[in-house]
């Protein structure tokens, strides 16, 4: 696979930030009760982690290495602040909604992470790309979780559209009347379901394993028989 | 602050730890990576800074736009002509109004005649904490519409005092407050049905209704009996309550 492949195999899947790494799970949590907000959420982590990565990988060869940490972390808060108040300017409806979790990005250590362990190593482009794939590494995982909870919480997709988008509205899947199941909405529900995203994951890559193995164990078998 | 604080040591050491080689290449190194992490906070600060200064004027719009559109809640915008925004007043902490800080007197006017009053009150005597309320008071000393803006009260029960949440759609429980004035409701009518007056009350919360009745029937009175001193206040001045 070409670096660009596996950067963005690593991000979406093998390491994802969330079911692989299980990393930012702070906000991940917190915010994942609609699909909304996750997603916003998610896509404010893609800008912050793509930024910082492009910002560090290009300042690389300035930053002395034992201050490395306090430089890294002054980027990443200076980025969030930016986008923080960006935000509050041009997407003002959303930031009353998620206001206190976007600082909160900064302490997602997913960002520091991955301007830590690749982005202080390689070059812009690479960088730039691990950052954004990373996020949406993030972002699919954060934003299934918030669809999930959702559904099953108040029986409703993609409720407060309007707030991004003002002629949208939400989506009703089950029935008007449906009760709701509080526990999804709150906190304990996003455990449960994150505990059954990464089970899934495991049961996936198990799977894949099992089928390499037997591929593996198969092949010799026909060779074994040619001889015979 | 603290970014530039290790800077100074190293600038002062750097004299004294001339003759031993090591020690002055560390004291070079350490004022070397001074220099840069204070570089680096200039330059992001400066980023910030800029951000924020082009964010500022929509900020503030969006403020005043919120403001706006709260008071459009309780006075339609073609009903005066003036700039309300402006033609404002401090309240002190009133009592009447159940107010335990400053707030801000909206005056509306057309062709410079005074039309209403814009202003908050403050029920304290809800189910569960205070409820906020956001009335307009005619010249003439009519309710004109009166708005919840924040409140705790039961969800489900007592929460239909926000027609927000109130499930008759419509005909809010608020809203029969349009328009009353002390000419057609006398002073002991301004009761929920169960305190012998004439406004409704939803069964079961009767506590919530009664807060927002008799707290908007309260700033009313107040507002009605000092109108014309109201309008009268030059703008941006302090409102001083007399205490009889």
């Amino acid at each position: 696979m070409s670096q660009i492949a596996t950067i963005a195999h690593n991000g979406l899947w093998k390491q994802n930030p969330v079911l692989g790494q299980m990393l930012g799970l702070c906000s991940l949590l917190a915010i994942s009760t609609t699909t909304v907000n996750a997603v916003s959420l998610g896509l404010a982590t893609i800008l912050v982690m793509g930024l910082s990565n492009l910002i560090v990988s290009a300042l690389r060869g300035f930053i002395p290495y034992e201050i490395r940490i306090p430089v890294f972390i002054l980027i990443i808060a200076a980025l969030v602040t930016v986008v923080d108040m960006a935000m509050n300017a041009w997407l003002h409806d959303l930031y009353l909604v998620l206001g206190i979790f976007i600082p909160l990005i900064v302490v997602n250590c997913i960002v520091l992470a991955r301007v830590e362990a690749f982005a202080a190593k390689n070059s812009v482009a690479a960088s730039t790309w691990d950052g954004v794939m990373m996020g949406i590494g993030f972002v699919w995982v954060i934003g299934l979780l918030g669809a999930i909870r959702e559904l099953v919480g108040q029986g409703t997709l993609f409720s407060g559209i309007e707030m991004i988008i003002p002629t949208a509205t939400a989506i009703q899947v089950l029935s008007a009347d449906y009760p709701g199941f509080l526990v999804a909405i709150l906190p304990p529900g996003a455990f449960f379901v994150l505990g059954l995203l990464v089970a899934a994951r495991n049961w996936l890559d198990w799977r894949a394993n099992q089928r390499i193995l037997a591929q593996r164990t198969l092949q010799p078998a026909p060779a074994a028989a040619g001889q015979s | 602050m603290s970014e530039t604080v290790p800077h100074d040591p190293p600038a002062a050491a750097a004299p004294l730890a001339v003759p031993s080689d090591p020690a002055s290449s560390v004291s070079r190194i350490s004022a070397r990576t001074a220099v840069i992490l204070l570089l680096f906070t200039l330059v992001f600060t400066a980023l910030m800074a800029s951000i924020y200064q082009l964010t500022l004027p929509v900020l503030q719009q969006t403020a005043a736009e919120g403001k706006r559109r709260m008071i459009a809640e309780v006075l339609p915008p073609d009903a005066y002509d003036n700039d309300l925004l402006t033609d404002i007043a401090a309240l002190p902490p009133v009592k009447a109004l159940g107010l335990d800080e400053s707030t801000t007197l909206y005056r509306a006017r057309k062709d410079g005649k005074p039309v209403a009053l814009v202003f908050e009150a403050m029920a304290t005597d809800g189910y569960s904490g205070r409820i906020g309320l956001l009335l307009a008071v005619s010249a003439d000393g009519r309710l004109l519409a009166v708005r919840v803006t924040q409140h705790k009260e039961t969800p489900g029960l007592g929460d239909y005092i926000d027609p927000k949440k109130d499930k008759n759609k419509q005909q809010p429980w608020i809203k029969q407050f349009d328009g009353l004035g002390f000419d057609s409701v006398l002073g002991k009518k301004w009761r929920v049905r169960k305190d012998g007056g004439i406004i409704d009350q939803r069964a079961g919360a009767t506590i919530s209704a009664r807060a927002v009745t008799n707290s908007s029937g309260r700033a009313l009175l107040w507002a009605h009996e000092r109108s014309a001193r109201l309008f009268a206040l030059p703008t941006r001045s302090q409102w001083k309550e007399a205490t009889p």
